[in-house]
């Protein structure tokens, strides 16, 4: 079933085109900031105090994360998620996997699955447009910790990994959202719209500052924990928090997509 | 064996049931056709023996297996592996070309299959519908009876025991529907087992070894096209007083006018059972003064048998449902 949707997912054009656009990012970021002046901290896009760390190609990669995190990511998740089991519904599909036969669990799992490889696809391709954007451009150099020391480029990579690995987490609980509302409806858009606007009202909800009470409960609460790797020594406190909000979010939404998929009448 | 067994299966959505404890079982081997009005449950039953729908009541087994319910998921999984099916309209993803559906089709339910056998088992089914031309092109630009084509071809793609196909023949055109006949009259020759669904009478009385008939979610008549038929023989009568003979006929026992209307003014229909013979209603007529003056036996057709069959349950409504 996976290899199902990974076919087809290479043979649609929307693929391309999003995989265009994600690219675009760190090369629009990395062009524009050569248009204007020559200081790599001056297109820090992400929480402002990265600007101080910024001093090289590595800018670009980082940056480019900061910026998809908040809408695209989630977006991204939201409406893979959403068509994952309603759009084979009202495609017609759905029925004829069910009986060729793909167990009903099978296929949220692999759906699931297939929706996190295409956010951590996504991730990688943006870090890596914009290593090679930023280091052709910039160079790539030893970068400042936030902290005040200094790390390897090699160790400063591995960070930026380790923070899209994190914003990948991040969305994994939009996704199980996503594909919970996927399974109730067999209206692709609905679905598809209902975890966009989970992430949306989240963020928003959690800068409303007399809000604070259920803050800790937000989904995009510690989304922003993973600046905590750019520390020295790092910070793991947040994003273990983080984690753990994640993994609840998960574990709750697929558990109840699993349970209402398989309880499930398929009339589409 | 029984290819599909149920037993008092019933689908109730809110008050209504669109199958009601249903009893049906459809031997292995033959072609067995399955008649009935739009909204009379046929769809709700080939969903429940497909476990797309879960029944409300009653349990449904198919080529031996329990497939209702959480607890009969493996034997669903096993029962399913050898059945084919196209379930209301063909469903395809449309940018794909009809022959990579199929690829998609057979390797979504693994385990990862002998590539060479598969393409070749591929190419066997789209032969078999007529589309080995148009197997490149994307499904997006397939007419409707291409896609009910590549919708028949993926309910043969897995050699199945067991064919479950409603209303295979929508959208084709007539040659199209001819060569669909008799690819499954072939099949059910070779020893597949074809269940199918149809509102087209003619169709199904063509070619199926036995008939079902389902009003209301209840089956009302089964058995062979010929046997149904045969439920009564009938006479055309065509008389000078065609009142007179209506009330003259009302005294004879096992003789019932079952359709006054005729072509003629003084025609009519009777359906003649043991110990009304025709000779004996010709006696009465003549005997009560009225002219006869054609006596015609006639063959009852399935339309006839439907229509009355149905006719019943519709007229019938309630009057068995007491417990529902």
């Amino acid at each position: 079933m996976l290899r199902v949707e990974l076919i087809r997912a290479l043979r649609r054009w929307r693929t391309y085109v999003l995989g265009a656009g994600l690219a675009g990012i760190p090369i629009l970021i990395v062009v524009s900031l050569k248009l204007s002046s020559n200081d790599p901290s001056a297109a820090a896009t992400g929480p402002a105090f990265l600007g101080k760390i910024l001093v090289n190609g590595l800018f670009a990669p980082l940056s480019a994360l900061a910026v998809i995190q908040p809408f695209f990511l989630p977006l991204g998740a939201g409406l893979l998620s959403g068509d994952a089991v309603a759009g084979e519904a009202s495609a017609g599909t759905l029925r004829y996997l069910l009986v060729r036969p793909v167990g009903r669990i099978r296929l949220i799992i692999d759906k699931y699955a297939f929706v996190m490889l295409s956010v951590i696809a996504g991730v990688v391709w943006v870090v890596a447009v914009g290593l090679v954007a930023g280091g052709a451009a910039y160079g790539v150099g030893p970068m400042p910790t936030l902290s005040g020391t200094t790390m390897s480029a090699a160790q400063a990579v591995l960070r930026i990994v380790a923070a899209g690995a994190y914003m990948v987490g991040g969305v994994a609980g939009i996704a199980a959202i996503g594909l919970f509302i996927s399974t109730l409806t067999d209206s692709a858009p609905g679905a598809a719209i209902a975890p966009v606007a989970v992430a949306i009202v989240s963020q928003i909800l959690d800068n409303i500052d007399s809000l604070r009470v259920i803050h800790p409960f937000l989904i995009s609460h510690r989304w922003l924990a993973w600046t905590d790797l750019f520390r020295s020594p790092v910070e793991w406190g947040g994003m273990a928090r983080g984690a753990l909000t994640f993994a609840i979010y998960t574990a709750v939404f697929l558990g109840a997509a699993l349970r209402a998929f398989v309880r499930r009448d398929v009339t589409s | 064996m029984n290819a599909i067994v149920t037993r008092s299966l019933t689908k109730r959505y809110g008050d209504t049931a669109a199958v009601d404890r249903l009893d049906l079982a459809v031997d292995e081997g033959t072609l067995y056709g399955f008649l009935g009005p739009n909204g009379a449950g046929k769809t709700t039953l080939i969903r429940m023996a497909l476990g797309l729908v879960l029944p409300s009541e009653g349990t449904v087994s198919v080529l031996g297996e329990a497939v209702q319910g959480s607890e009969g998921r493996a034997g669903r999984q096993r029962a399913l592996r050898q059945v084919g099916a196209l379930v209301e309209e063909p469903g395809f993803w449309k940018h794909l070309s009809g022959r990579r559906n199929l690829e998609c089709f057979a390797v979504a339910a693994g385990p990862p299959s002998d590539r060479e056998a598969r393409r070749s088992r591929i190419d066997r089914v789209l032969g078999l519908v007529g589309l080995e031309d148009a197997a490149t092109k994307r499904v997006k630009a397939y007419s409707q009876g291409m896609r009910q084509r590549l919708g028949i071809a993926l309910a043969l793609l897995g050699a199945p025991r067991l064919l479950v196909l409603d209303e295979p023949t929508n959208g084709l055109d007539p040659s199209g529907m001819r060569e669909v006949r008799l690819l499954l009259r072939r099949l059910a020759d070779e020893g597949t087992t074809v269940f199918v669904s149809s509102h087209l009478l003619w169709e199904v009385e063509a070619i199926c070894d036995r008939v079902g008939v389902l009003a209301k979610g209840r089956l009302v008549g089964e058995g062979r096209p010929s046997d149904l038929r045969r439920t009564g023989d009938r006479v055309r009568l065509e008389v000078d007083d065609r009142e007179g003979a209506v009330r003259a006929l009302g005294a004879v026992e096992g003789a019932m006018v079952v359709d006054g209307a005729g072509p003629v003014d003084g025609s009519l229909v009777v359906r003649l059972s043991p110990p009304a013979t025709t000779a004996g209603l010709n006696a009465t007529l003549v005997g009560a003064g009225i002219a006869v003056s054609a006596l015609i036996p006639e063959q009852e057709s399935l339309e006839d048998v439907f229509l009355e069959l149905v006719g019943k349950r519709l007229e019938g409504d309630g009057d068995d449902d007491a417990s529902s």
